[in-house]
C-alpha cells in the first residue's frame, strides 16, 4: 500500500504529553497499526494483564448491543510507552477499564482512551492509577464521547496518580462530551506525594519506612484491579505491578 | 525509663515546647493536663519522631538510648507506643495486614523471630477481646469507616499486640462514651499495669484517671511543665481550672 501516514506530533490534543522525541523516532507503520477486535450482541471478551510491547499500541474494540468488555494492564515498561484504547459501544453494552501506570527513569508511560457511547443505555467504567518516580511523566488522557441518541449512559472515569519524589509528573486530561441529555457521567482526578500522616502512623507502630511505602503503594494500585471479580486474578495483577515497582526500586538503588 | 531534660521543640519555626523536663520510671502512670495550645500533643509527636518536629535542645533518653537520635519505627521498635489523638485511615490496607507488619518488623528489630499467621491472629483475638472489639473489624481497612470511640479501641488493640514497654496516649479518651472509657481505661490498665512498663496519659479530663489512677500528674502550660503532683492535683483542676491552679 502507498498510504501516507503522518506521524502526530505533541502539537495534537489526544499526543500532548507524548515524549516527542519518541514520536519524531516511531515507525510511522507502528503509529497506524490497531489491534481490532470485535464482540458480537451478547457477547464478552477480557484481555487481563497483556504486557505492553514499551512502545505505542492502538487498540479498537466494537461491542455489540449487550456485549461485555474488560481490560486491565499495567504499563510498566519502555522510553515511551503508550497504550491506546478506543471502545465503542453499543446498545445496552459495557466496558471496564483498570490500568495502572509505573514511571521510572526518564520513561513517559500514557493509557489513552476513548469511550463512545453510541447507543443508548450502555456503561463504562475506567479506573487508572500511576505512581511516578525519579523523573517519569504518567498520564492519562480519558475521553468520554457519548451520542444524541445514547440516553441512559452511565459512565465513570477516575484518575488518581502518586509522585514519589520532586521531578516526577503525571498528567491527566479528562474529556467529556455529550449529546444526550439523560446521562452519567462521573469524572475525578487527584495528583498527590504519598499520604505523609499514613506514613509516620504506620512508621510509629514500627513499620520501616519501604515497607509503609509498599503498603500504601499496594492499596494504591489495588482501586484499578478493584471489579476483577477473582480475587486470585486480582492479586496476580496486583503482584505484576508490584514486581515491577520493586525491581525499578531496587535498580534506582544500586 | 524516660528522662526528657530541657526539652525545646518547633513546629513550622514556631517554637512550642519551651524547656520540659520530665522523668517516668518503670511501673508508674504519669498524666499530663493542660489548656489547648500548651504543647500536649507536641510532647507526643515530639517523642514520636513526628517529621516537622523539630528539637532545638534538650535530650530525652528511653531506656538507656538517645531516642532523638533514632527513626520512627525505630522508637517503636524499642518499646515506645504512641496512641494517636485522630488515629489515621488507610484505605486498602487492613488492620491484620498492618499491625502483623507492625508487629513482625519490631520484633526483627529486635532480633526476633517472626510471629507466623497462626500465632499472629491467636494474639490479635486475644486482644480484641480484650478491648470487646469484634475481631472481623480489624479485617477491614485501618480506620476506615470507625467511629471515633472504635478508633480509639483500636488503639489499644493495637497496643495490646505490640505490646510496648512505655505507651503514650494522646487524648485517648476523647470521642468516648461512659461504657466505652470505662472498656478501654480497663485496657489499658491490663496492657500496661505493670513493673517493668510505663504509661504517659495526656488528657483533658478527670474521667480517664478515675479509671487509670496516675500516679504522677502535670500540668502543661506554654511549652513546660509549670506544676506537678499526685492524683489530687487532677481533681483540683477538674474543680478550680487551669488558670487558678497554675497562677
Amino acid at each position: 500500500m502507498n498510504q501516507t501516514v503522518t506521524i502526530p506530533t505533541t502539537r495534537d490534543e489526544a499526543w500532548r504529553y507524548a515524549d516527542s522525541a519518541a514520536l519524531a523516532a516511531a515507525d510511522p507503520g507502528a503509529v497506524d497499526e490497531w489491534r481490532t477486535f470485535k464482540i458480537e450482541p451478547g457477547g464478552t471478551l477480557r484481555h487481563l494483564g497483556e504486557p505492553t510491547t514499551g512502545g505505542i499500541e492502538r487498540w479498537r474494540i466494537d461491542v455489540g448491543a449487550g456485549g461485555c468488555y474488560a481490560h486491565f494492564a499495567v504499563l510498566d515498561a519502555g522510553d515511551y510507552a503508550r497504550r491506546e484504547i478506543e471502545v465503542t459501544l453499543g446498545e445496552g453494552a459495557s466496558f471496564e477499564f483498570g490500568g495502572v501506570v509505573l514511571g521510572t527513569g526518564e520513561a513517559t508511560r500514557e493509557f489513552v482512551t476513548r469511550v463512545i457511547h453510541a447507543e443508548p443505555g450502555a456503561m463504562s467504567k475506567q479506573v487508572v492509577r500511576a505512581v511516578a518516580a525519579d523523573r517519569s511523566v504518567a498520564n492519562f488522557l480519558g475521553r468520554i464521547e457519548v451520542a444524541r441518541d445514547a440516553q441512559q449512559t452511565d459512565a465513570a472515569q477516575n484518575f488518581r496518580a502518586i509522585l514519589l519524589n520532586d521531578g516526577a509528573t503525571a498528567n491527566a486530561k479528562p474529556e467529556l462530551e455529550i449529546f444526550a441529555d439523560d446521562v452519567k457521567c462521573a469524572h475525578g482526578a487527584a495528583i498527590g506525594a504519598l499520604d505523609e500522616a499514613a506514613a509516620f502512623y504506620m512508621a510509629a507502630r514500627g513499620v520501616p519506612p519501604e515497607e509503609a511505602r509498599a503498603l500504601l503503594i499496594r492499596a494504591f494500585i489495588a482501586d484499578a484491579f478493584g471489579s476483577i471479580e477473582d480475587t486470585r486474578e486480582q492479586e496476580t495483577m496486583i503482584s505484576q505491578a508490584l514486581a515491577s515497582y520493586d525491581h525499578a526500586r531496587l535498580r534506582a538503588h544500586v | 525509663m524516660l528522662q526528657i531534660d530541657n526539652l525545646h521543640a518547633t513546629v513550622a519555626d514556631n517554637a512550642i515546647l519551651k524547656g520540659l523536663s520530665l522523668t517516668i520510671n518503670a511501673g508508674e502512670v504519669h498524666a499530663i493536663m493542660g489548656p489547648n495550645g500548651a504543647g500536649k500533643s507536641t510532647l507526643g509527636y515530639t517523642l514520636g519522631g513526628r517529621p516537622g518536629y523539630a528539637v532545638t535542645q534538650g535530650s530525652a533518653t528511653f531506656l538507656g538510648q538517645d531516642l532523638l537520635e533514632l527513626e520512627p519505627h525505630e522508637r517503636a521498635a524499642a518499646g515506645l507506643f504512641l496512641g494517636f489523638q485522630y488515629p489515621v485511615e488507610i484505605p486498602g490496607v487492613s488492620f491484620v495486614q498492618f499491625l502483623r507488619e507492625a508487629a513482625n518488623s519490631q520484633r526483627k528489630g529486635r532480633g526476633e523471630e517472626p510471629l507466623s499467621g497462626g500465632e499472629f491472629l491467636k494474639l490479635a483475638k486475644e486482644k480484641a477481646a480484650l478491648l470487646k472489639m469484634d475481631m472481623d473489624m480489624l479485617k477491614r481497612s485501618v480506620n476506615v469507616g470507625f467511629s471515633g470511640g472504635e478508633k480509639k479501641r483500636a488503639e489499644m488493640v493495637q497496643m495490646g499486640i505490640l505490646d510496648p514497654r512505655l505507651a503514650i496516649l494522646d487524648e485517648t479518651d476523647s470521642g468516648l462514651d461512659i461504657d466505652a472509657l470505662r472498656v478501654v481505661g480497663e485496657g489499658i490498665n491490663t496492657i500496661m499495669r505493670s513493673p517493668d512498663k510505663a504509661v504517659l496519659l495526656i488528657t483533658h479530663y478527670q474521667r480517664l484517671l478515675d479509671v487509670v489512677q496516675p500516679d504522677f500528674v502535670h500540668v502543661l502550660a506554654g511549652g513546660r511543665i509549670v506544676r506537678s503532683g499526685g492524683p489530687d492535683l487532677a481533681r483540683q483542676l477538674e474543680e478550680e481550672g487551669y488558670e487558678a491552679v497554675t497562677a
